[in-house]
């Protein structure tokens, strides 16, 4: 066998290798990735964003005496964060600490309860303490429907214009306030 | 033969499209309308269970979903209209059937693209004509002249 012949051959044989570990080290990635939370294959982009919060008027969550609408939450004057929970939610008990840590930090959440009992959300304000600085609930889910909501707990940035700016699907983590909010709420100031 | 007659048949019942929507209560009276919103309700992801249809899924969600489909259906809206009421609350994601834009060419086309490179990379190798071989050395000629005495 010729030389040349041989050396296609070596490329025949470790083009599909080279292939292969390129396709695995993609691999790799995505997966430390969505180790990291960085990435969530399940995600779903929210067409919400850019767009004005859409219209609703939803009644009060216990301990609040007031619900509140679309035009409270686009008067609120500065950038909001709607939070909706559920206290049957395990990834909400997860996220709570954070949403603590946020109201302490300064920043405004509204709270919508979803498709809760209101004697069930108002117990796990009173045990796990209250974040919120309005309540509203939503026990049809109805709303969460206009606002694209597909589960428990999701979390939006409305600006001092009315525009939501930012979403999450799935619970706000440590990191989540470090490297997301509080340049995005520093930046709609 | 009887029991295998038997197990066909049941396997045959098992077989039907199995639908989430067991409730009849949840049905429209109407049974064109019924049968509309069902097409529609099957052409929408369920977001909870994300591979499963709107009319296939269990989830509270998607039970949620079909009630709207159905008052949207029985106001009058068309398939399309209802289709687009959810597309502008949950994106494109929410279709089963991904529209074809930009960014699902590659979805769309990559089949064909695939045809056309298999094709091609076919065609160029059955063109090449085999080389050749060369003709025999002496000694090649010697060893062959031994083994065929």
């Amino acid at each position: 066998m010729s030389g040349e012949n041989l050396a296609r051959r070596r490329l025949l044989l470790l083009a599909p290798l080279a292939l292969a570990s390129a396709a695995g080290a993609g691999f790799l990635v995505v997966l430390d990735r969505m180790k990291r939370g960085a990435y969530d294959p399940h995600t779903l982009a929210n067409p919400l964003l850019g767009a004005p919060v859409p219209d609703f008027s939803l009644p009060a969550q216990p301990p609040a005496t007031t619900g509140f609408d679309s035009a409270a939450l686009r008067a609120a004057g500065g950038p909001v964060l709607v939070n909706f929970f559920a206290s049957w939610c395990v990834p909400c008990e997860m996220e709570h600490p954070q949403l603590i840590a946020l109201q302490r930090g300064g920043a405004q959440i509204w709270g919508i309860a979803y498709k809760d009992s209101s004697a069930a959300a108002a117990g796990l304000l009173s045990r796990n303490g209250n974040p919120y600085a309005r309540l509203a609930r939503d026990e049809p889910g109805r709303v969460a429907i206009d606002w694209g909501v597909y589960g428990v707990p999701e979390t939006f940035l409305v600006d001092r214009t009315g525009i939501i700016r930012w979403h999450q699907a799935g619970p706000i983590m440590p990191e989540t306030i470090t490297e997301t909010l509080q340049p995005l709420l520093r930046r709609y100031a | 033969m009887k029991p295998l007659w038997l197990a066909l048949l049941f396997a045959l019942a098992l077989a039907g499209p199995a639908r989430a929507v067991s409730d009849p209560a949840e049905m429209l009276p109407d049974r064109a309308q019924e049968l509309r919103a069902e097409a529609v309700g099957q052409q929408l992801r369920c977001l909870v269970c994300q591979n499963e249809s709107v009319e296939d899924s269990d989830a509270d969600l998607a039970r949620d979903l079909r009630r709207i489909i159905r008052t949207r259906v029985q106001a009058g809206d068309s398939n399309k209209q209802v289709i687009a009421w959810m597309v502008a609350r949950y994106g494109d994601f929410v279709r089963l059937r991904p529209p074809l834009r930009p960014l699902t060419w590659v979805l769309w086309f990559s089949p064909l693209l695939a045809l056309l490179i298999g094709g091609g990379a076919a065609g160029l190798a059955l063109r090449r004509k085999p080389a050749a071989a060369p003709p025999l050395s002496p000694a090649e000629r010697k060893a062959l002249a031994d083994l065929l005495r």
